[in-house]
């Protein structure tokens, strides 16, 4: 979503975007004139008059489960945006039994918080882990 | 699920859905920021409407069509900007 006219973002990807995505972008490119939508998001920036890059996880009920704002000169992770939705999507499947501890992943060991886990997180979860 | 749009010499807008959303005056600072904090996770999105864009067509999209489903929102600075 930007605050670019729909005209302007047929052109952006049939021009330029369908050379880097084949096919064009697959989702729909939505456009928020005056940044009436963008003001209710924290992510419209008044002095510039354009959104900065905001990006919302927002999980089958509606419910925002995570966001991220960088401004404009710094693009995102998308691998990062995918493995966040994947950690919520493990943690839904498990209705809240299972949290993922940091540098976690697909494939990775997750944590069952319970009584018996306290004080022995050291055990089950080490440090490299957030980094590999 | 999205409905095809008219298109004509307008530029089609969209805008914020429901009450408490649309009955805040928007042009004093205070209540942007009244607005902005409302955006809060384990919190509801407030719902929206806003004209698209998708493979060659012009649609209509509204957030609570999408409920049942994971969503990524991703707002950016404008198209042919180089990020």
């Amino acid at each position: 979503m930007s605050i670019d006219s729909v005209f302007v973002h047929k052109m952006w990807d049939d021009n330029e975007l369908s050379k880097m995505v084949q096919g064009g972008i697959p989702f729909p490119m939505l456009s928020d004139a005056g940044g009436r939508v963008g003001r209710v998001f924290g992510v419209f920036d008044e002095d510039a008059g354009v959104e900065t890059r905001g990006r919302f996880i927002i999980d089958p009920e509606g419910v925002v489960q995570g966001y991220e704002i960088l401004t404009p000169p710094v693009g995102r992770n998308v691998l990062e945006s995918i493995r966040q939705v994947q950690a919520f999507q493990l943690v839904r499947n498990s209705k809240g039994k299972e949290a993922t501890p940091s540098g976690w992943k697909p494939g990775k060991t997750t944590l069952k918080p319970g009584p018996e886990l306290v004080g022995k997180v050291w055990e089950v979860w080490k440090t490299e882990m957030a980094f590999d | 699920m999205p409905e095809d749009m008219e298109v004509g010499c307008a530029r089609p807008t969209g805008g914020p859905v429901g009450e408490s959303v649309e009955s805040q005056p928007l042009k004093e600072p205070a209540s942007i920021r009244e607005v902005t904090a409302m955006i809060q996770v384990g919190k509801k999105v407030p719902d929206f409407v806003a004209p698209a864009y998708q493979q060659g067509r012009f649609i209509s999209v509204k957030l609570s069509e999408y409920l049942g489903k994971w969503v990524l929102l991703c707002f950016y600075p404008g198209d042919f900007t180089f990020v």
